[in-house]
């Protein structure tokens, strides 16, 4: 046997819940939640059958003669879990009023920008340059390079003594930042 | 592998020189290894296991056998030269070099570990971490573009030939029931006779093989290879020459013997073989950079490798494994002394390098005997090896056929052999020539030209111990090649393996067709050589091939295309959307599949309930109707309110009276919750943007009530078993000790799921807490008795002398400042015109009896209706009340304990409750009936779940005691803050402004409530926007 109060309810409670949830408003979208809601513990507490007693035991009754015991407890776990999320829904919509003075749901920036983003990626769609060598110039070239350094280190710890082991160590660091890396 | 997770640490210390020592681990490795080579010869077979995850039947299993000792050779051999030479070929301060040597180093053992592993899955594990190892490796020099791109091309092109390679493994290892080596092959005869694998083998055949060549870079996955020349010229020489490459060859000839006969090996093999071979060595002609012309000819020679090694038969096998070591001999100097000349002349450009020759003969004897070796000429190990290949396709084809390919057929390859010999040949020339000869003005490049001469390269003295590595090779390859019986013996032991070969390396064969094809091909390679300029000229001037490299750059170009315009149509930041899109799918797919498809049975329908019944169910309509249409916030809120007493209603009708009365209580302080939350918002509720897309909600929303009426009806009608619920009452009663089945069933026989229920509301409670309070819970709020009262006399004095209030107002002013106030302190912390002299009359009456029957629902919901959260939601009710009546202060007053501590023990007592059986060996959640004769109270009968109920009703209090104290007391302070710093003087209101005096306790109190006071004329009976649902109760009294 089908309720057809219970049915109809059911329906009208879904069709106003997923309405309310389609809104851009919190405040909507939270009271489409909780009729939605609603509607399920409906749905539930059909899926029980048929009106019974209450499901108080009492042994010269037969089972069949109660209402369904288990739907009730999934149901009345839902209904204090959806009173949780109801507060919590309420605590973000005032936060977001607090924050912005809007009670929408925002659309994520971030997606936009997706999709409007270039396919065009400089890392992998740039010309590769040729590079027919490892290493900057040829091992003269480099080692003059490194007298060259070597002396103006020598220099400027001439003109400044005490500050040479500073200057030698700055040195030596930004060799290293530049991620030079061949001899 | 402890060498490599230890050297990065001796690099930091010792510097570059820790390559030497760094290369006695390799070497070290090798003279084991060479210990073990007398019993390896014999057909002795090491074999080492280990269990690692038996459920799926993958152990370590470690073989040597004569294949695996050569390549191991060759991987620890060259691995301990190359690391040596890094020694030399790094710079003293590079800070990364440490990371590399313990990417070289590792990578040695894991190339060692993917040649000897027996088990299929553990060669494949060492086979991806090789793949890892050389995009690291390649891209060791991340500050460039080229280096870091190759690098990932080379590790995606592997890693899905890889992923191919995995599922063509599992295939195998299905097919022929065992995941070693060892077996498969010794059952591969019965496999491949097996009718069932007559499909599945072939297919797992070649998805090995598009692993095994892509990682061998044969065509059309060839490219990677030459862009893997962005890597340090040593890494080149180790993985793209002599190690990682030759992975691809050792799983063709580790499976040739036992699988060539299954029809697509060979031949797929050959024709991607050859094609590369020749492509590979035409390429080569015309590149002017050292590495490029060595990469491509390494592309071309590993298809010639392995065509020949695909072959199967034993001396297919005998000849392809002595040109792998020959190539790995020659390919890895010609690398190194790569790495030397780009190392001193800063440039591997033909084109800029002239007259190397004369400043180091030494270099350049051995890439001479090298690159002879490379070209197939005598006395080296190269012509030894090419012999014995031609010699076996000759006679292959003279015999009508060699392996699974026929006269004709194998006629075909030995050409293709021969003019890929021959560009090899006239490349081998050009690497030499380009590398080290004096260049013609027409070929060099104009900046090197001065006066008409090309100017010699400058180039510094080599030492010693750069040019060792490379000399000890190339030693080898010439004394291999005058007495090439070390080598026979190795590969004749792996070829034995695979069955009988007559086959024999050796420098005279006499004068046979091979030789005669050989001095054929040396001619004619000479011959390309010298017409180099004119054949350069052709080359350029023909187009280019289309190659795999721009297929690749293709497919991941449109890749990212996809992906970004795909993200772009689904993503659309629009949580509406979204919804739209999943209710509308979750309508219409069900409604095909199961009321059009197949229309189940539907059972009768009861029109008529009760009148009671449809009374509730119409009005709950007319309530849902009016959210819609309703413009005001607390009117849309209030209508959803009515749906939920509703609810209540229903419940109550069918027999519920558990749900009826938690619903009625839940709805009321939803109700309460909401009007606190809200008040700040404006009345209107959607006056911010027009609605749109209307017709399409509607036609959503009806589609989906529609959908799940029916759903409803349609799953209703198929019931065809008994309810498992019919033996819950006998059960509650016999073993949850208890008459009110849905409580018995919440606290013991689903006592799980209310355990996570719990969680889930501390969690929520939490959540609410910090979007309000944000920093902290802030427990403890200020105490009613920090406030300041000579504040309070002033303004109740100014108060008094007012006459334009209503009596009501005049009353509560004359109670204001009253001090003794030990329940209630409404009087002194809430502004006159905020409280509800009946609402605290009301409150003192009954908070403690709603208290009291809290604690009796409690107790009682064992056997009738009620429980841990009826209880609960009770008492918090009880609270509510007392914050309605006295406000944030009195809603401190009225909660000795903080809500954080109430829903921490909420959760202890329910999780010892749940864990206390374990102690006396019962099941968790299990629960005792107590029975005790007590002195006073006579007879009692304890149930134990009711500690466990005690939990819940901890846990609701807490929750609403927060949602209270957040949606409540801490929005009542911002509010105050906020009107505190508004300008006085509103069109309609009047403000009492309270100077503050005297020392205030804190910032928070000091901008508490009496400063705070807007009075509101009574004659304005139209509530503020903003104004609380107490407040208007308020008016309600006033008026």
């Amino acid at each position: 046997m089908i309720d057809a109060a219970l049915l109809i309810v059911m329906g009208v409670l879904y069709a106003v819940g997923v309405y309310l949830l389609l809104e851009k408003s919190l405040t909507k979208v939270l009271l489409g939640i909780m009729l939605i809601t609603n509607a399920t513990n409906i749905f539930i507490l059909h899926a029980g059958g048929m009106p019974g007693l209450a499901a108080l035991y009492d042994p010269d009754t037969p089972a069949e003669d109660y209402l369904d015991p288990l739907p009730q407890a999934l149901i009345l776990t839902a209904i204090v879990i959806s009173f949780s999320v109801t507060a919590l829904m309420l605590g973000m919509i005032y936060r977001s009023w607090v924050l912005s003075k809007k009670d929408d749901i925002q659309d994520d920036a971030e997606d936009r920008r997706v999709a409007q983003q270039p396919d065009y990626d400089p890392e992998d769609d740039d010309a590769a340059p040729v590079e027919p060598s490892e290493f900057e110039g040829s091992e003269e070239q480099r080692e003059e390079a490194y007298q060259e350094r070597k002396r103006a280190e020598r220099a400027s710890a001439e003109e400044s003594p005490g500050s040479y082991r500073m200057q030698h160590e700055h040195l030596n660091r930004g060799d290293r930042d530049r991620g030079e890396w061949d001899s | 592998m402890l060498a490599a997770i230890a050297a990065p640490f001796f690099f930091r210390r010792w510097g570059r020189t820790c390559f030497y020592y760094l290369s006695l681990v390799p070497a070290a490795s090798f003279v084991w290894l060479c210990t073990l080579l007398p019993g390896v010869l014999r057909g002795e077979h090491v074999r080492e296991s280990y269990e690692w995850i038996p459920q799926l039947g993958v152990g370590l299993t470690f073989r040597m056998d004569p294949l695996s000792w050569i390549l191991s050779a060759m991987v620890l051999g060259l691995g301990a030269l190359i690391v040596f030479y890094c020694g030399s070929y790094f710079k003293h301060t590079n800070k990364y070099s440490g990371a590399f040597a313990a990417q070289l180093i590792a990578f040695a053992g894991v190339m060692f570990g993917l040649v000897t592993a027996d088990d299929m899955m553990v060669m494949f594990v060492f086979w991806e971490i090789t793949s890892i190892l050389s995009y690291l490796l390649i891209g060791f020099t991340n500050n460039r573009l080229s280096s870091r791109r190759s690098a990932l091309q080379a590790l995606i092109v592997t890693t899905a030939g890889g992923l191919a390679m995995f599922i063509g493994l599992i295939m195998l290892g299905e097919a022929s029931g065992s995941y070693l080596f060892s077996e498969i092959i010794a059952r591969a005869p019965e496999t491949i006779a097996d009718p069932g694998a007559s499909v599945s083998l072939p297919a797992a055949l070649v998805l090995i093989l598009v692993g095994a060549l892509s990682k061998s870079a044969l065509f059309p996955l060839h490219f990677w290879l030459p862009g893997a020349m962005a890597a340090p010229t040593p890494v080149s020489a180790f993985l793209h020459a002599a190690a990682m490459v030759k992975a691809g060859i050792y799983l063709v000839a580790r499976l040739s013997p036992a699988f060539a006969g299954v029809t697509p090996w060979t031949e797929t093999v050959a024709i991607l073989g050859l094609f590369t071979m020749l492509y590979g060595g035409y390429v080569a002609l015309k590149q002017t950079d050292l590495k490029l012309i060595l990469a491509y000819g390494t592309v071309s020679q590993l298809g010639f490798i392995s065509t020949i090694v695909a072959f199967g038969t034993p001396s297919a096998l005998y000849a392809g494994l002595a040109m792998m070591v020959a190539h790995a001999l020659f390919k890895s100097v010609l690398f190194l002394v790569t790495g030397v000349i780009d190392h001193q002349a800063g440039t591997r450009d033909i084109r800029r390098l002239s007259g190397i020759y004369r400043r180091t003969p030494l270099l350049f004897v051995m890439s001479l005997i090298s690159a002879a070796s490379m070209a197939g000429l005598p006395p080296l190990l190269g012509f030894v090896s090419k012999e014995a290949v031609i010699e076996l396709v000759f006679d292959g084809a003279a015999a009508g056929g060699l392996g699974a390919l026929g006269a004709g057929a194998t006629w075909t390859v030995l050409a293709a052999v021969c003019v890929g010999s021959v560009l090899t040949l006239a490349y081998s020339a050009r690497f030499v020539w380009g590398a080290f000869a004096v260049k013609p003005t027409s070929f060099a490049h104009p900046e090197t030209v001065t006066d008409d001469r090309v100017q010699p390269t400058s180039f510094h003295q080599v030492t010693a111990a750069f040019g060792l590595a490379p000399a000890i090779v190339a030693v080898a390859t010439v004394v291999l090649g005058l007495w090439p019986e070390p080598l026979h013996l190795l590969v004749g032991a792996a070829a034995s393996e695979a069955g009988e070969t007559d086959k024999h390396l050796a420098l005279w064969h006499g004068l046979t067709p091979a030789l005669g094809l050989s001095a054929a091909i040396i001619c004619l390679g000479f011959a390309l050589f010298a017409v180099r300029a004119g054949l350069e000229r052709a080359q350029n001037a023909l187009p280019a091939l289309p190659g795999g490299d721009a297929a690749y750059r293709y497919v991941i170009g449109a890749l990212d295309y996809t992906a970004v315009r795909v993200t772009g149509a689904t993503q659309r930041g629009s949580l509406s959307f979204y919804l739209a899109v999943i209710l509308a799918t979750a309508v219409v797919i069900p409604t095909v599949g199961l009321f059009i498809v197949q229309t189940p049975p539907l059972n009768a329908m009861r029109w008529f309930d009760s009148p009671a019944q449809w009374a509730t169910a119409l009005t709950m309509i007319a309530a849902a109707l009016v959210v819609l249409t309703a413009n005001k916030r607390f009117l849309a809120i209030l209508m959803v309110s009515v749906t939920g007493y509703g609810m209540s209603l229903l419940f109550a009708l069918r027999g519920a009276p558990d749900l009826a009365l938690t619903q009625m209580l839940v709805e009321t302080i939803s109700l309460i919750a909401f009007v606190l939350a809200l008040r700040m918002l404006p009345a209107r509720l959607w006056n911010f943007r027009k609605p749109r897309h209307k017709p399409i909600r509607a036609l959503i929303a009806i589609g989906f009530g529609l959908f799940m009426m029916a759903l409803a009806a349609f799953s209703l009608s198929s019931r065809v078993e008994a309810p498992i619920s019919l033996d819950m009452p006998r059960l509650a009663y016999e073993i949850g000790h208890g008459k009110n089945v849905v409580n018995v069933t919440l606290v013991d026989i689903r006592a799980w799921d209310t355990f996570g229920e719990i969680s889930v509301l501390a969690l929520a409670a939490t959540g609410v807490a910090s979007l309000i309070f944000i920093a902290g819970r802030q427990d403890r709020g200020p105490h009613h008795k920090s406030l300041d009262t000579r504040s309070l006399r002033q303004v109740s004095r100014r108060y008094a002398e007012r006459t334009d209030l209503s009596t009501g107002a005049q009353v509560a002013g004359r109670f204001m400042n009253v001090r003794r106030d030990p329940f209630l302190v409404a009087g002194r912390t809430l502004a006159p015109e905020n409280r509800s002299l009946m609402l605290e009359v009301i409150t003192r009456l009954l908070f403690h009896t709603v208290m009291l029957v809290s604690v009796y629902l409690l107790l009682a919901g064992h056997n009738l209706p009620g429980g841990g959260f009826a209880g609960g939601l009770l008492a918090g009710l009880a609270l509510a009340m007392r914050y309605l009546a006295g406000g944030r202060y009195e809603l401190e007053e009225a909660s000795p304990v903080n809500a954080g501590v109430l829903l921490g023990s909420g959760l202890l007592v329910a999780a010892l409750y749940a864990l206390s059986p374990l102690m006396w060996g019962g099941a968790v959640f299990s629960s005792y009936a107590i029975d005790a004769d007590l002195p006073v109270f006579g007879e009692v009968h304890f149930v134990t779940s009711v500690i466990f109920d005690v939990g819940v009703y901890l846990v609701v209090i807490g929750l609403i005691l927060d949602v209270l104290r957040s949606l409540g007391g801490k929005v009542d302070e911002s509010l105050e803050k906020e009107r505190g710093s508004r300008p006085a003087g509103g069109r309609k209101r009047r403000r009492i402004t309270v100077r503050r005096t005297g020392n205030m306790a804190t910032p928070a109190v000091a901008s508490g409530p009496v400063t705070a006071t807007s009075v509101e004329e009574p004659s304005n009976g139209s509530s503020g926007d903003d104004r609380s649902a107490e407040s208007t109760q308020q008016e309600g009294d006033r008026a």
